[in-house]
């Protein structure tokens, strides 16, 4: 802890604190009634890691039907109930919360606050989403199926579904509203429980994108919320906004709904670029490069990230002049992300690095996310994307951004942050294991992906023509590697909470900010008085 | 050494996706460079940005994979303690911001010449149904559906014993050089001369579909209430195969699109053939059909139009779709059976067969559900009586039916 | 040591808070308003080909203006039955050569199959994008919902000129009716 000056309590050293009781309360009540942010945060960790399995299955049932073309396991109408909610699923319920779960464990520690702003608020938006799951879920065993519209609900074609179309316009509000009433915590912890001296610019890159992502979700989420409450009415109450026949537009729906959207996908994936930011410099040993650019790149992906909506329906029929615009406006977000990339490989550049588990993450979400944001770029030329629309060629380009991209940077974090929640370090050689098999598989999964979309697969499909059927196998076979090698995870993971070497405060040898200068485990009460931040501190 | 065993795992992950990236070039791999100018231009288009993609790649990754390897603790290096150069950013700003330039321009050009509709000469209207096309010549009326081919149809099914790979080896008469077909072949194909400029419009009547012919370069959606259109200039005559590219409901993997491009001649004879065989349908439901008749045409109707929810023996999906076999509406009313056929059941994915379905086929289709699946009503309905329905004729008399045994019954409709 | 408590918050939770609350419900708002602007952009840009709608004087107004006589554009006629009920919908003529500038009377044929009484409202699409602003309409059925005995038959007139500012690279304009059963019947 050479580097970091900061002072702090461990709670030991504090009897006598009026306003809070030291320790968890026991039993199970003290995960319902918790108001503690470490609490919550490995509530939400946890719910992502069963969601994450959840999903993962229906992956895998939609990768088992298309192990060999002809229709061999599932109905092709479950098969589409399949590829809705596997995407519901791993969007709305692995990713966004395993993030809020982050934030939650790690802001007020990074930025030397008590807790979340709003503890009781916290204990709410966690506890919605739950319930939220439960009744999207229980569509699937309801008479008429669970959602097969697809995640993005395109009318009229949603409004086909049976009854249970409700209760699943009732869960996605209340996901919403979780995803909400989180990020407007975050908002005011960043805000408000910075302690004298912590400026904007002294808090760490995870703390500075979540903020931004926090933003985009307040902003983007009604937006949908509102887009879902039509779809209800159309179809409950007589309204015609999606529907030609009393004037409406089917079209509408999905410009409000990308209009979301699309924020959505940088939303899944800003807190990523955070966690990446924070585990380079400490393995590399060197402090970020150009953290400035880094959060005016944040901002401008963000920022421009609300008018490039359109790009996902050049096929819909646009004026040349809305074409035009939107492939320009799309071309453009790759040079904040080429940014960031650069930025890490210059972090990287004359550091003295190690490999170990996070380190090995963090720089295969480094490769990936850059394959696949480089399919985006593809993607982003209107005439090419005009043959790569709806084909496997999207899929494959989505899923390295967020599998390799958006899911290895929560497993990197897990590892990273592992030791400082359970105070015992993880099996570093299991750790590596997993990340070199999920790799290899990961890989093997989604790279034959592109061949097959460029080929004329299209996506959302139970069966397809034998030509795809080679790559198809071996798709199939990096699923099941991929799905199966995250056991891996959850026996590190349980191994660790279990015992282990003990972990020092520190950790890491290059780690730097404020989380590391508290004891391993993390005490219940971090920083209960502010910790002093000369402006030497090192804070990120 | 862990870091040993992580540097031989690197190597061999990489050797394992150069040979992948290689393969990006062969023809089934790849996007098809197609047959119109434009399906070419979108090709080199597609191809110029992948190699930029490619060195951008290249450049990055070298420059990282060096350094992991020569920058590392274990060879004892120190860190340097840079953190910052605003020269470097904006260096990394603009290079980036000319190369989009560079890639943006040619773009542009394309999609210009792919949104002018300027002198085209012929038009076809292409109506996506739930699961199949309509197509409409707008110059001759020629008009028919199109959808999977009935072998395909019945191979699809779940728990069908057909050998996929057996049955549709692309033949070496008709498919020649042209890859596999199965789920890519349709019982009406979509003909066209070469070396015109075609207008397809496309609209919707449920939901949304997308009509894609990877080889013409041309992929719209047809949107119910809207009107879209793209245009083609086939330049090489030829079969071309293509799919319905935007989810659409439970077969939306099952309703591909083949365009057969032809010389002017043979496309001219085509749509007179075509003509005189729609006046043919009309014949064809003027006149009285033999009971066994209809139950074997209305067998393979089923089979390509009824059977993917119904189910190979009629009996339907418990929950999800309902039995035929048995079923009150297949042995009650035939009123109720017929009007259930031709209007479908609005709410629910029975969709409304009287305009797919020809008059002869709607009644053979009736008559087989009547006398199969342990179904046993002896009923049989003549395309005649449809084609009253069809015609708004007002008819009090309820269809009348003929018992099994006398298989040469006439109709009741008189 | 240094034992400074928390500064007491510079703002407190509840003005942030409660800010973001605005904010998240003023985008829920923000999510209906793109319903009218969604409109007025298609109005500007003949997105989704919406035609224009003219006065019988601003369309005579329009005539008055030079007409491009030796300009010739053909107009398609299109008609599409949505699911859902039996009719016959066809336009009378398929196509007809135009003057751009001029005032020109098409019709569609609209029967109804079934026994039922129904209502039925018929919606305009206009092909390509470019001409849909120009397209202007000064009467027409869709205009309003139409009610059909059982059984019974309708001629639907309209009325139309296209603007003569029409882009000079616009030959042929399709203009496409979607017959839909009205969601409200009475």
């Amino acid at each position: 802890m050479s580097s970091n000056d900061v002072t702090h309590h461990a709670p030991d050293d504090h009897a006598h604190h009026d306003h809070d009781e030291h320790g968890p309360a026991p039993g199970l009540m003290r995960w319902v009634t918790t108001t503690n942010h470490k609490d919550i945060g490995t509530l939400y960790l946890w719910f992502s890691l069963i969601m994450f399995f959840i999903g993962g299955a229906m992956a895998l049932v939609i990768r088992a039907e298309l192990f060999q073309p002809g229709i061999q396991i599932v109905d092709p109408m479950f098969f589409n109930s399949m590829t809705t909610l596997h995407a519901i699923v791993m969007i709305f319920g692995v990713v966004m919360p395993a993030f809020v779960g982050l934030a939650n464990w790690m802001i007020p520690m990074m930025i030397g606050a008590p807790d979340m702003a709003l503890p009781r608020l916290n204990n709410w938006s966690f506890w919605i989403m739950p319930f939220a799951f439960l009744i999207m879920l229980s569509t699937l065993f309801m008479d008429s199926g669970g959602p097969a519209g697809g995640w993005t609900l395109y009318p009229p074609l949603v409004l086909q579904m049976g009854d249970s179309f409700a209760f699943v316009i009732f869960a996605i509000h209340f996901m919403g509203i979780s995803s909400v009433m989180g990020s407007i915590n975050i908002v005011a912890t960043i805000f408000n429980m910075r302690p004298p001296g912590m400026t904007f610019m002294k808090m760490p890159m995870f703390v500075w994108t979540w903020l931004i992502t926090a933003y985009l979700l307040i902003a983007t989420i009604p937006v949908f919320a509102g887009a879902v409450t039509m779809l209800l009415t159309d179809r409950y109450f007589g309204t015609s906004f999606f529907s030609a026949a009393g004037g409406g537009d089917p079209v509408m729906f999905q410009h409000i709904f990308w209009f979301f959207g699309h924020p959505e996908v940088y939303i899944l994936i800003l807190p990523a670029f955070g966690i990446v930011s924070s585990i380079i410099p400490t393995f590399a040993r060197k402090e970020l490069f150009g953290y400035d650019s880094m959060v005016y790149a944040t901002a401008s992906i963000a920022f421009l990230s609300f008018i490039v909506w359109a790009h996902h329906m050049f096929t819909t029929g646009m004026p040349l002049a809305g074409e035009l615009f939107f492939m320009f406006s799309t071309m453009m977000i790759s040079v904040p992300t080429g940014v960031k990339v650069f930025n890490w490989v210059a972090t990287m550049w004359r550091g003295a690095m190690t490999f170990e588990t996070p380190m090995l993450f963090a720089i295969g979400f480094v490769i990936m996310f850059t394959v696949g944001g480089l399919s985006g770029l593809m993607l982003a030329i209107t005439p090419a994307d005009i043959q790569y629309h709806d084909t496997y060629f999207v899929v494959a380009h989505f899923h390295y951004v967020l599998v390799p991209g958006a899911i290895y940077s929560l497993m990197a974090a897990t590892y990273y942050w592992l030791p400082k929640w359970t105070g015992n370090m993880y099996d570093e050689k299991l750790g590596k294991m997993h990340f070199w098999i999920s790799t290899i598989f990961v890989n093997v999964l989604f790279f034959p992906m592109h061949f097959v979309g460029l080929a004329g697969m299209p996506r959302r499909i139970p069966d397809y023509s034998l030509q795809f059927a080679d790559w198809n196998m071996i798709a199939t076979i990096g699923a099941f590697g991929f799905g199966f090698s995250q056991l891996m995870f959850v026996y590190i993971i349980v191994k660790c909470v279990r015992g282990g070497e003990k972990a020092t405060g520190e950790v890491w040898e290059g780690a730097r900010g404020l989380e590391w200068t508290v004891p391993s485990p993390a005490p219940y009460h971090t920083f209960e008085t502010a910790p002093v931040i000369e402006p030497s501190t090192v804070t990120r | 050494m862990t870091s040993n065993v992580s540097r031989w795992a690197l190597l061999s992950l990489m050797l394992l996706l150069v040979p992948l990236g290689a393969w990006a070039d062969w023809g089934a791999l790849n996007m098809p460079q197609g047959v119109t100018e434009i399906s070419n231009e979108v090709y080199t288009l597609h191809m110029r940005i992948f190699y930029i993609c490619c060195a951008i790649g290249a450049a990055v990754f070298g420059v990282m994979i060096y350094s992991m390897f020569v920058h590392r603790k274990s060879k004892g290096v120190k860190p340097a303690t840079f953190h910052e150069s605003t020269t470097v950013e904006i260096v990394w700003t603009v290079v980036p911001l000319i190369i989009l330039i560079v890639m943006a321009i040619p773009a542009a050009r394309v999609l210009i010449k792919m949104e002018d509709f300027s002198d085209s000469e012929m038009s076809i209207k292409v109506t996506g149904y739930q699961w199949r096309w309509h197509y409409e010549y707008m110059d001759s009326g020629v008009s028919f559906f199109s959808q999977l081919e009935p072998t395909h149809n019945q191979a699809r099914q779940m728990g069908s014993d057909i050998d996929l790979q057996s049955t549709f080896v692309p033949e070496a008469g008709n498919y020649q050089g042209e890859g596999e077909i199965y789920l890519k072949e349709v019982d009406n194909e979509l003909v066209v001369p070469v070396g015109k400029k075609i207008r397809f419009l496309h609209t919707a009547a449920d939901v949304i579909h997308s009509w894609w012919v990877p080889d013409l370069a041309v992929k719209k959606d047809a949107i119910p209430g809207f009107i879209n259109e793209n245009w083609a200039l086939i330049e090489e005559p030829g079969i071309y195969r293509g799919k319905c590219a935007e989810l659409c409901g439970r077969d939306h993997g099952f309703m591909p699109v083949v365009v057969r491009a032809v010389s002017q001649e043979e496309y001219d004879s085509w749509i007179a053939e075509k003509q005189s065989a729609m006046a043919s349908v009309t014949e064809q439901s003027e006149r009285q059909w033999a009971h066994q008749e209809l139950v074997s045409v209305g067998e393979k109707v089923y089979q390509a139009n009824c059977m993917s929810c119904h189910q190979a023996e009629g009996q339907g999906i418990p929950g999800m779709f309902p039995a035929i076999a048995g079923s009150e509406v297949a042995t009650g009313s035939i009123d109720l059976h017929v009007d259930t056929v031709m209007n479908g059941i609005e709410g629910s994915m029975m969709s409304k067969f009287s305009d797919v379905l020809s008059d002869a086929d709607i009644a053979a289709v009736i008559t087989y559900q009547r006398n199969a699946f342990g179904n046993s009503t002896g009923d049989t309905l003549q395309p005649a009586h449809i084609k009253s329905l069809r015609d708004g004729l007002d008819i009090s008399a309820p269809a009348s039916v003929a018992a099994l045994p006398d298989m040469n019954t006439t109709t009741g409709v008189n | 040591m240094t034992d400074l408590p928390h500064d007491p918050p510079r703002r407190s939770h509840a003005r942030v808070a409660g800010k973001m609350v605005c904010l998240a419900f003023a985008m829920f708002g923000f999510g209906y308003l793109m319903v009218p602007l969604y409109d007025i952009i298609c109005d500007i840009t003949g997105l989704n080909g919406k035609t224009g709608r003219l006065s019988i004087a601003e369309a005579q107004a329009t005539q008055t203006e030079i007409v491009a006589e030796d300009r010739k554009v053909i107009v398609e006629f299109v008609a599409s039955i949505n699911q859902g009920g039996s009719w016959i919908f066809k336009p009378m003529e398929k196509t007809m050569t135009v003057t751009p500038g001029k005032m020109y009377h098409a019709s569609y044929y609209a029967e109804n199959l079934s026994d039922n009484a129904v209502v039925a409202q018929a919606t305009p699409s206009v092909t390509p994008f470019a001409a849909a602003k120009y397209f202007n309409k000064t009467e027409c059925f869709c205009f309003t919902r139409q009610a059909f005995e059982p059984k019974g038959s309708k001629d639907m007139p309209l009325t139309f000129i296209i603007d003569p500012d029409l882009p000079i690279n616009v030959d042929r304009v399709t203009l496409s009716y979607t017959f839909f059963r009205s969601p409200n019947q009475s």
